[in-house]
């Protein structure tokens, strides 16, 4: 299970034919960078966008953040090749969209375990993920989070599954009440990530405020963005109060000192830290840090 | 010989220019005599001519120094037709010499180089086919290039000596009082063209609207002009300024802005009663943006907006977050309407603007400045003037004298497109190191090694990347590539002078 | 190699390169229209025969309109039109990428 912790608030979305977009998309903070060489890359321009990511990401400095690439579907013929130049250019995360069954994560994983062979990459380094877009997908999302160890996370991909699900997407998310709750659990379940759907009307920011509240609130590590003006506007909402943030310190502290002492018992004011109160404190410093609100000695910096 | 900032000026062109060099940013506190017009008396029944053709025959002779504004920009058709009649009735070796030259100029002052009608010209900047064209050798002399307050200087002191000014107006009345605010082609703040209307030997209005006697409020006084001439349009109202402001949704561009908030909102000078001026263009439009949020966070209010203003910061007034707007060109309509009915909404000359030779001028209270740059270079110099492919397009405007403020920013990404805008040596310095403290560019800043206080400031802001200008300029040259060095001739086509009237570089002929 | 078909690749929007290559007889041949000439026409060509050597073609008119597009993307762009114009587009070269 892949259990490395790293921030996935933000996952840009980068049409993989377009350099200009391509090349800047290092500068904008987004904690995963996903490189789209399906929907947004027309069926003549497969291959000119798979030879761009590629060069892309063998020469483009993009700092710490997240590489991803949405390759085409299983039932597509550039599939295949996807994946080996994806690869071979030493990608992060392979994202596999409309995933349905344990055995399309399977099959992408046994060709990537033949990429990473014939590549010369080292076996396993090539992580994985899944979207889920379709009622099929959403029913079989526990198995599919838990279909490989290279798994990193399943997203859930609201066009699709909207109108699979014979509706479409309304203000108040309803309609997608279901599938959030479906693939956080088999996300948390399989001890990886969760990522809501793209919000697409850019001009509608009380809308995706409200949209973002709500998957932070039912506990998704982040959100898929079509732009990067949407990134600050995730980090916001995912910022930890002064007050998390200084309870996080306390229990920082009492581990410390419980360590100094040799003792296994963590307590704070007397009471005793249980392992969830540590892992959130962990997870609130992670975000703190991230969103600037303390210094590189874990001080809160007032705003 | 090498100036100040090492750029090599032939001699031969500081002799025969009797210019001296670049020594610096101080000015100090020289004792100048300033020039006075000549003045023709009237009593003002005799300034109403018929047409332009007439007034041009009236006012011009061989050899003389004639002036313009471009506070009507991309709309302006004044200038056309007065250099069209300037050039029909066959003048020869005039200098021209207007605040600054805009694209809708180039062809006609092309042709009047071409044939002789203009043989000098000092101007803020030029661009487009014109840019091309001097930088080819059209014109024999070179081009001065001043700034809006090195302008207002050279004129004070007889540097440029306007034998005829030619002012578009959009309303006088029939004795010469008029000013930018009303009409259709109302274009706001007169800043500029009020050194030519005080200095000038003869001053021709040139309106499309005749007002009812006395006109007023008078920024261009009936004691200054000597005749009026009534034409159809002065000016395009859709092009003279940009239309309604749009913030840019340029995620790169909001970056920069934001990181240009930062520097300023973490320096000492944000604090109440402190004063800015930002330019125009989609970043600056944005860093205003930010920087009204701030203000509103802090509760912090300026004391003055300078220089360009745009719709944005007359909102900053409006809201009382700015006390004063000190305003010597309107860059929009929402700026150029709002100044008739806001007594907070000052038009100021250029002279009160920027001129270094003055008691005083607007930009010596100035404490952040926000200004662009085409190159940056790791001492800091700034080029506003010269492409990438060493082709004049651009204008000084304000940059040097804006740059004199206690916190000088310039916001430039990293690269455009393959250019690298940080540079080991710009094609042409502009501004000189010494006054520029901050380079913000989308991936982070750099600040000026003789600002340590800012270094201080500046250092603990979290989220905000500090890099040696050398490391920026590595970074920009690893993504772009390593540039073949443009190729120029000997030939001299321009003479950049620093605000003080010294020479702080030359622009030479382009090779192709 | 020879150039099987004419091919093109990449668009003229800004910060990219539209590389066309067609059949030729006499080395490779350069017709280049770009912004960044001045700084860049040697890089730029430089890059695109570099890429064509890979596949091993020798002869080829190389018709390029550049946006200012970095080294990478004129790479990629190269190698796009070279695998189209050798039909190599659904079995690509993987050892010279």
């Amino acid at each position: 299970m892949a259990t490395e912790e790293r921030l996935r608030r933000t996952m840009m979305f980068v049409p993989g034919n377009n350099p200009a977009m391509v090349k800047d998309a290092g500068i904008f903070g987004a904690d995963s960078i996903m490189f789209d060489l399906e929907d947004a890359v027309s069926l003549d321009e497969k291959d000119a966008a798979r030879y761009l990511v590629y060069q892309a990401l063998k020469t483009v400095d993009y700092g710490d953040a997240e590489l991803v690439v949405r390759i085409n579907g299983l039932d597509t013929p550039f599939y295949q090749n996807d994946i080996k130049a994806m690869v071979k250019a030493g990608i992060d995360v392979i994202r596999l969209p409309k995933v349905e069954s344990v055995e399309m994560i399977q099959t992408l994983e046994k060709l990537v375990i033949e990429a990473e062979k014939q590549f010369g990459r080292e076996i396993g380094s090539t992580q994985l993920m899944a979207a889920i877009e379709s009622a099929r997908g959403v029913v079989n999302a526990n198995a599919i989070a838990m279909a490989s160890t290279r798994m990193i996370g399943i997203a859930l991909s609201a066009e699709d599954y909207t109108t699979d699900m014979k509706t479409h997407r309304y203000p108040d998310g309803q309609e997608l009440s279901y599938a959030r709750n479906v693939i956080l659990h088999a996300a948390r379940a399989a001890g990886i990530a969760a990522f809501d759907t793209v919000f697409t009307d850019l001009n509608d920011e009380a809308g995706f405020y409200r949209e973002t509240e709500l998957i932070h609130q039912l506990g998704f590590d982040g959100k898929s963005l079509i732009n990067p003006r949407q990134i600050d506007m995730v980090n916001t909402v995912y910022e930890p109060s002064q007050q998390e943030i200084l309870n996080a310190q306390n229990v920082i502290a009492a581990i410390e000192e419980a360590r100094q002492k040799g003792s296994g018992v963590i307590a704070m004011n007397g009471q005793m830290v249980d392992r969830p109160v540590v892992l959130r404190a962990e997870r609130v410093m992670r975000l703190a840090k991230a969103n600037h609100l303390v210094d590189m000695e874990g001080n809160y910096i007032e705003k | 010989m090498k100036n100040k900032v090492a750029r090599d000026i032939p001699d031969n062109i500081l002799k025969q220019m009797t210019r001296k060099p670049f020594n610096g940013v101080t000015y100090g506190h020289p004792i100048a005599q300033r020039v006075a017009p000549k003045v023709r008396a009237t009593t003002g029944r005799d300034k109403v001519l018929s047409s332009i053709d007439e007034v041009v025959a009236k006012t011009v002779a061989d050899g003389m120094t004639i002036s313009f504004h471009h506070h009507f920009r991309e709309g302006d058709y004044v200038f056309n037709q007065v250099m069209r009649s300037i050039i029909d009735q066959g003048y020869h070796n005039l200098t021209l010499a207007p605040s600054s030259l805009t694209n809708v100029m180039n062809d006609i002052v092309v042709e009047a180089i071409k044939k002789g009608v203009v043989t000098n010209i000092t101007s803020s900047g030029m661009r487009g086919s014109l840019g091309d064209a001097v930088s080819h050798g059209l014109l024999e002399n070179p081009v001065v290039f001043r700034s809006h307050g090195n302008r207002a200087r050279a004129i004070e002191q007889g540097e440029i000596k306007i034998d005829v000014a030619f002012l578009g107006v959009p309303n006088s009345d029939n004795a010469g009082n008029a000013n930018g605010m009303d009409g259709d082609a109302a274009f706001g703040s007169l800043g500029y063209a009020l050194i030519d209307a005080q200095y000038a030997d003869t001053l021709v209005l040139v309106t499309d609207n005749i007002k009812a006697y006395p006109n007023t409020p008078a920024s261009i006084k009936q004691t200054q002009v000597d005749y009026i001439v009534k034409v159809d349009a002065v000016g395009d109202p859709e092009k003279i300024g940009s239309g309604a402001t749009r913030f840019t949704k340029d995620p790169k561009e909001l970056k920069i802005a934001k990181t240009v908030n930062d520097v300023i909102i973490n320096s000492v000078y944000f604090k109440e009663g402190f004063s800015f001026q930002t330019g125009s263009g989609g970043a600056a439009l944005a860093v205003t943006r930010f920087l009204r949020q701030a203000m509103i966070n802090n509760q912090i209010k300026a004391s003055f907006a300078l220089g360009g203003i745009t719709k944005p910061t007359i909102d900053l007034l409006n809201e009382g977050l700015v006390a004063r707007v000190m305003d010597v060109q309107d860059f929009d309509k929402g700026a150029a309407e709002s100044m008739k009915d806001n007594r907070q909404q000052q038009e100021i000359d250029a002279s009160w603007y920027a001129d270094p030779a003055n008691k005083g001028a607007m930009v010596d209270q100035l404490d952040v400045a926000i200004l662009s740059a085409l190159e940056i270079d790791t001492q800091f110099n700034v080029n506003v003037m010269s492409g990438s492919d060493g082709i004049i397009r651009g204008a000084i405007g304000g940059h040097q004298d804006a740059a004199t403020a206690k916190l000088t920013i310039i916001s430039a990404p990293l690269v455009r497109g393959r250019i690298a805008t940080i540079v080991p040596n710009v094609t042409t310095v502009i501004t000189p190191g010494d006054s520029i403290d901050v380079v913000v560019t989308e991936i982070g800043i750099a600040i000026n090694p003789k600002r340590q206080d800012l270094i201080e400031q500046l250092s603990h802001v979290p989220g905000l990347p500090i890099y040696t200008i050398e490391a920026l300029q590595q970074k920009a040259e690893k993504i772009v590539g390593q540039a073949k060095p443009l190729v120029f001739t000997d030939r001299v086509v321009a003479v950049a002078e620093y605000r003080d009237g010294t020479v702080i570089d030359v622009i030479k002929a382009v090779k192709d | 190699m020879e150039i099987k078909k004419t091919a093109m690749a990449g668009t003229l929007e800004s910060s990219d390169v539209q590389i066309m290559l067609s059949q030729g007889s006499d080395g490779i041949t350069f017709d280049l229209v770009s912004d960044v000439a001045k700084q860049f026409d040697d890089a730029i060509k430089a890059t695109i025969t570099a890429v064509l050597a890979l596949y091993g073609v020798d002869n080829a008119e190389v018709k390029v309109v550049d946006k200012g597009a970095l080294d990478m993307v004129i790479k990629a762009r190269a190698m796009t039109a070279v695998q189209r114009a050798l039909d190599l587009a659904d079995e690509p070269n993987w050892e010279v990428m």
